[in-house]
């Protein structure tokens, strides 16, 4: 188990060194996540050790960011300002991020389904 | 009496456990209550969380800087967490050789439509810079989009708070808006859900059908990931 956290602890060390040394605008830990990826594709198979340590994180994820949530508090000024503009954006923006999802995919299935009706040259 | 309870009270403010301690508090009980309210998006865990731990903070005269000394042990997490969502985004492996191109096109799609839209909005309402930075995550997985809202020069603070409102608010209206659009296929509805509002509407898709929320968590992961390299190439063509 030990040894595992140290595995995500040492590809999250990768990631960061890698964008700080390419200057890669990515979030250093995203670039561990696909390295960690990439290792496990290569690998082919999940560890049962591995899967356990990673649960163990990800089971409370949502506490992990309470403390920069508290955060808001420091921004109050910001908010008061701009709840009108924040609040559209966030309301308008999220309503048609699921409708482009959605309608996209529904659109590739009927696509792939009408091509796959229609020939037998999968 | 009352100044005894103020220097024990002083006492342990000054040191980490109390305000880590606070945190873990909280959030349990914000999630006791959520979980008795049958997992209502409305209940978040982190949104009931972060409104008694500022109330505590507020009322106490409790800077956040002190608060923090206390938390960043929990906040450390973060890092590695992110790290670990590849085994979940791996056990999906087989779902994302099997249709690569449909999600690689639809996730595509609304992580642009998540970023660009709520960036134009709050310009167009008369935001300011550092909002616009901060909200365009808003749909990405919380420790991810913190990372990305800091690259950007944002507030990953004010990011993390939209990033559970966006998710409350998706988690809410996305399956009514889903019925109007006539939209029935699980796979897409969980899609949709996972892009636009990551792991609070997965938590709701799991719900509701096994489908979907297997296929929000795998949403949710690949928009992370999409939003984290598209993200800051856009923002340094367009602003």
């Amino acid at each position: 188990m030990l040894g595992y956290l140290t595995l995500i602890l040492v590809c999250q060390l990768i990631g960061e060194t890698f964008v700080v040394w390419t200057g890669l605008p990515v979030p250093g830990p995203v670039m561990g996540m696909v390295v960690l990826f990439a290792g496990l594709v290569v690998r082919g198979g999940l560890p049962d050790d591995l899967a356990k340590v990673s649960d163990t994180l990800l089971i409370h994820l949502s506490l992990l960011f309470v403390p920069a949530g508290v955060g808001v508090m420091l921004h109050a000024g910001l908010l008061g300002e701009e709840w009108l503009a924040i609040s559209s954006a966030l309301v308008m923006s999220t309503l048609l991020t699921i409708a482009v999802t959605a309608t996209a995919m529904v659109a590739f299935n009927r696509y792939r389904g009408g091509a796959q009706g229609g020939g037998e040259n999968r | 009496m009352e100044s005894g309870f103020r220097d024990i009270w002083v006492y342990l403010a000054a040191t980490p456990l109390l305000h880590l301690t606070l945190t873990l508090i909280a959030y349990q009980g914000g999630y006791w209550l959520y979980r008795k309210a049958n997992l209502n998006p409305l209940l978040n865990p982190v949104f009931l969380a972060v409104c008694v731990l500022v109330s505590i903070l507020l009322v106490t005269g409790t800077s956040y800087q002190s608060y923090f000394e206390g938390a960043q042990f929990v906040h450390f997490l973060l890092g590695p967490a992110t790290v670990a969502l590849a085994i979940p985004l791996y056990r999906q492996l087989e779902t994302i050789k099997q249709s690569a191109m449909a999600l690689l096109v639809s996730v595509g799609l609304g992580s642009l439509t998540a970023a660009l839209t709520a960036v134009l909005l709050v310009r167009f309402l008369g935001g300011s810079n550092t909002t616009m930075i901060s909200i365009a995550p808003k749909s990405v997985t919380a420790p991810v989009a913190m990372g990305i809202s800091e690259q950007l020069g944002g507030l990953p603070s004010l990011t993390a708070v939209l990033v559970v409102m966006t998710g409350i608010f998706g988690a809410v209206f996305g399956p009514p808006l889903l019925d109007l659009l006539r939209i029935r296929d699980w796979r897409a509805r969980g899609l949709a859900i996972g892009t636009a509002s990551h792991g609070i509407g997965t938590a709701r898709a799991l719900q509701v059908n096994e489908v979907a929320g297997a296929f929000s968590g795998l949403a949710m992961g690949l928009n992370a990931v999409a939003t984290a390299f598209l993200l800051p190439l856009i923002w340094r063509i367009f602003f």
